[in-house]
Parts: C-alpha cells; structure tokens; sequence
C-alpha cells in the first residue's frame, strides 16, 4: 500500500458567490465521500483546505499575490488516501464531490524521502 | 443511600458477605497499597483477604457487627499493624516507606476515611492504567483491584479460566513492581496524557460488558456499572473532571439506558430496530445529556464526544430524518478521526437509515477489508432484503458459516427463515 495526495482544484469564483446555506449543502457529499473512504481503511490523513488568499515568492524575493485567484484551477484542498497503485487511487478520487462543482482532482503517489 | 444501609441490615450474613466484599475489599486494598508502597500489594491483597475471612468465620446470623463495614476496616487495621509491627522482613522495608509518608513514626495511622479511600483509588487508577502492560492486564487488574472482582468472575467476563487470568494478573503486577510504579497522582501538567490511557482502560472495561458474549447478564451488567463508578470517581475529582471525561460518562449512561432492552429473558442480544423503547431507561438518558452538555466545553472532539452523540441520537425514539443523517455524519466525523471495523460497518446501517438501502449497497461492497468478518454479510444480507432476496440469502448463508457463537448464528437462522 502506498500513500497518494489528493489535490482538488476548482475556480475559486464559485465559492466566493455561494450563500452559507449552498455551503451547508456541499458539505455532505464532502463528509459522505471521506467517511466512505475511512470505512474502507483508505483515508491516510484528512488533510486541509486552503484559503483562497495567498502569495507567490519569487526569485529574487519578488512577492506576488498569489496567481490563484484570477485561474480557474485553484488548489482548494487536500487529503492523502492509501491505495495499491495509481489506479486504484484515481479510482477512489472519482467519487470527490469537486467533480460536480466543475472542478479537479490530481492523484499523485508519495514518495518518502529516505533520511 | 439510607434504603440501601436498611436492606444490608436485612440480609443474612451468607449474603451480607459477597456484597461488602465487592464494595469494601478494594478499598482496604487501596489505602493499605497507599500505604505499603505499591511493590507490596500482595501483602495488601492477603491482609484484605484475611480480614474477610475473619468475617466469614465470626459473623453469624444472629451475631452480625452493628456497624459491618467499620468491624472490616478496624481488623484490616489491626492485622496491617501487626503485619507492620510483627514481620520483621516487611519492617525493614515497609517501615522506612511509611515513615518517609507519614508523620506518625510508630503508630501509622491507617486512614480508611471516605475522602482518603477515594484518592487512593485514583491513585491505583492511574498505577494500573499503564502502556506497560497490555490492555487486557489492566482491565483484569482494575476489576481485581479497583472493583473487587473474584477470579472466577473475571475469568467469566473475559470468557477464560481461572488460571489464566490468575498468571495474566501476576505477571502484569509483576512488571508493575518491575518498573516501580508509585501509588501517586501525576503531576498537573502530566494529567491529560495519562488520563488517556485510564480513560481507554474504563473504556473497553465498560465494553467488556455492554459487548461480551458472556452469556452472564448480570455480570456484564456489574462490568458496566463499575466502569461508571470509575469513570464517575474521575469526575468528582477537580483536576481529572475534563470534557473527555464527562463525554465517556455520557456514553455510558446512555449506553447503558437501553441495557434492559437489548437482552431477552434467555440472555439473546435484541437489535436495535426490535428493541421495546418503553424500557429505555429515561433518567439515565437524562443524565447521559446533562453530561454530554458538560462535555460540550473546550476545543477538544474526541472518540469520546462523537460516540455520546452517536450514543444520544439513538435515544432519540422518534425515527426522524433529522436523526439518521445526524447519526450518519457523526459516523462520517468519527471514522475519519479513527478507523474501526464496527465504526464502518455502523456507518453504512445509518447510510441505509439516511439515503436508502441502495446507496448503502454500494457502499458496503467497498468494505473489501471486511469481507471475513460475519456481521459484514449480515449487513449485506439486510440491506439486500426486499430489494433483491436471493442476494439476501447468499450473504446469510455466508454469515451463519463466518458466526462465532450461538447466539450469533439463531440469529442469522431467524432472518434467514424469514426470507425463505
């Protein structure tokens, strides 16, 4: 088994115009979708939402606000899910409720360092 | 507590006996402990021994002490300071450790009042809550020690032997003394971390027995109510009386409000949806929800407070909407925090309760993981039912060939006759 972070990423507009009871309404497919994947054993970590807010350092520590809120594909959040492979992670990502918000998941596996 | 004091009186020595030794023999055990050190316990365990024993040869009906519970102590008193007085080897030992504890140089003073025998025994609670020794150690030493549990009581709640449990409650006292664990409570800042694994022990003890397979009702039922006095001993206590300990109080009493409800007269468990609600007990569920609003402070959202809450819901008689989805997200929350067999397999029951049967199906055939384990496919076999009753059977028949016990498998056969 192997770990897989879980990057959801969806035009951050969205949420800006959603009302709390529209908030309210998302938020079970989000709880029933994580608490399927914990029943199944495969929910490493449950991870973080981002705040839409945020900075770019460059080099030469030019600062920039942040590209996230003007692209349609801001990451929103993440959590980590233990799988067998590739696929079967993918497989697990496809039930993510940002799918119906016109949104993304990448699934890419972690690679543990060796210290 | 005065009706209680009037009906001790009532009984005739034979029964007197087993009682006080239930709620006595511990706490001549904890404050001798206290006293001793805890690398003596056994010399506290055969002074509280002996002293029943002298009762049980001097009391005869007709001849009972005024005062039964105060003629214990005075002996136990009496044999300590012989012990301490008389055995030379223990002298050399035991002596110095009074004396570094007490101020009292050649009397000790053997204080058995009600405040120094409920610090002794949180003490022992903590002593014998360690990671030292495996869970199932200290659950076995805090029904011996802290609940006054006989061996072979023990042995049936765990559904074991005498001399297994004997040699586990052994060894564990032997690493206890290994490790020279005190009789002490943990310092402030250390409290929380330590309370965590006392909180677990009187966790599963409670479980030991609103779960156990032990056909003995009433033994499950002393399990549980002793893993409440303990937990209860915690509240009443300023520094160890958190919301986390509240919150496990409240999943008890409310637990423990459907006890009577949940057993039929030849001890069968009763599902949920076939229990009789008017048994519900309704005071305990009242206290449970006092507890759980005092469980409610702080940041801290632990197994504890969403159990309770999963724990209330079901007290809640009326089947609402509101009541299955709650339930269901409180599953969601407490499986995403933790992972356990049966927390999956509760979770997908209330998903059938809250978005119907084929939702849940759905769900349930991803719980690969669990696909050895019989209440798996009994959970399939029922939420196949009426929608697809050959698929019903075949997961029936699977669970009566998986089933452990008896009990488990008149079970299956009843729902299986039902579908045929």
């Amino acid at each position: 088994m192997n770990d897989f972070l879980l990057i959801f990423r969806r035009d951050p507009a969205i949420d800006a115009q959603m009302t709390p009871a529209q908030m309210q309404e998302v938020t079970k497919p989000w709880m029933d979708w994580m608490g399927s994947l914990a029943a199944q054993g495969k929910l490493a970590d449950s991870g973080n939402r981002l705040a839409a807010d945020g900075r770019v350092v460059n080099a030469g520590n030019v600062v920039t606000n942040g590209p996230y809120v003007e692209i349609k594909e801001a990451i929103g959040g993440y959590i980590v899910v233990r799988a067998a492979s590739l696929d079967e992670a993918s497989e697990l990502a496809k039930g993510c409720p940002i799918l119906d918000a016109h949104g993304n998941v990448e699934v890419r596996q972690i690679q543990t360092m060796q210290r | 507590m005065l009706n209680a004091k009037a009906f001790l009186f009532a009984m005739p020595a034979s029964q007197l006996l087993p009682n006080l030794y239930r709620t006595e023999y511990r706490k001549i055990v904890a404050v001798l402990v206290r006293l001793f050190g805890f690398e003596h316990i056994q010399i506290a365990e055969d002074i509280a021994g002996d002293t029943f024993l002298s009762a049980s040869e001097k009391w005869t009906d007709g001849n009972l002490p005024a005062n039964p519970a105060a003629w214990l102590y005075t002996v136990a008193k009496n044999k300590a300071k012989d012990q301490l007085k008389h055995n030379a080897i223990f002298n050399d030992k035991v002596t110095a450790h009074v004396r570094a504890n007490t101020n009292e140089a050649y009397e000790p003073d053997i204080d058995l009042s009600e405040q120094n025998i409920k610090d002794s025994q949180l003490q022992m609670m903590f002593a014998i809550c360690q990671p030292l020794i495996p869970a199932e150690a200290q659950i076995g030493l805090a029904l011996r020690i802290l609940c006054g549990f006989g061996i072979d009581e023990i042995a049936d709640a765990f559904l074991s032997n005498k001399e297994t449990i004997n040699k586990r409650l052994f060894r564990a006292k032997e690493k206890l003394r290994e490790y020279k664990v005190n009789l002490c409570f943990p310092p402030d800042g250390e409290i929380s971390k330590r309370l965590e694994t006392v909180l677990l022990t009187l966790y599963l003890l409670f479980n030991e027995g609103y779960y156990s397979a032990s056909g003995n009702t009433n033994i499950r039922r002393e399990l549980c109510l002793e893993a409440m006095r303990l937990t209860y001993l915690l509240i009443e206590n300023k520094a160890t009386d958190l919301p986390i300990v509240n919150a496990l109080f409240s999943l008890m009493c409310f637990h423990v409000s459907r006890f009577d409800a949940r057993v039929d007269d030849d001890g069968e468990m009763i599902l949920y949806d076939e229990q009789n609600k008017s048994l519900w007990n309704d005071e305990l569920i009242t206290r449970g929800t006092q507890y759980l609003v005092r469980a409610a402070k702080g940041y801290q959202l632990t197994r504890y407070h969403l159990e309770a809450a999963i724990a209330y819901w079901h007290t809640q008689k009326e089947e609402t909407v509101e009541k299955w989805q709650s339930i269901l997200q409180l599953y969601n929350k407490l499986l995403i925090l933790e992972y356990s067999p049966m927390a999956a397999l509760n979770r997908t029951y209330a998903l059938a309760k809250a978005d119907g049967k084929e939702v849940a199906i759905v769900e349930a055939e991803k719980l690969a993981q669990l696909t050895d384990n019989h209440l798996y496919h009994s959970l399939l076999g029922y939420l196949y039912t009426d929608i697809d009753n050959e698929e019903a059977l075949k997961y029936l028949n699977m669970a009566l060939k998986l089933a452990k016990n008896d009990s488990e498998r008149k079970r299956i056969e009843k729902n299986i006759a039902e579908l045929t």
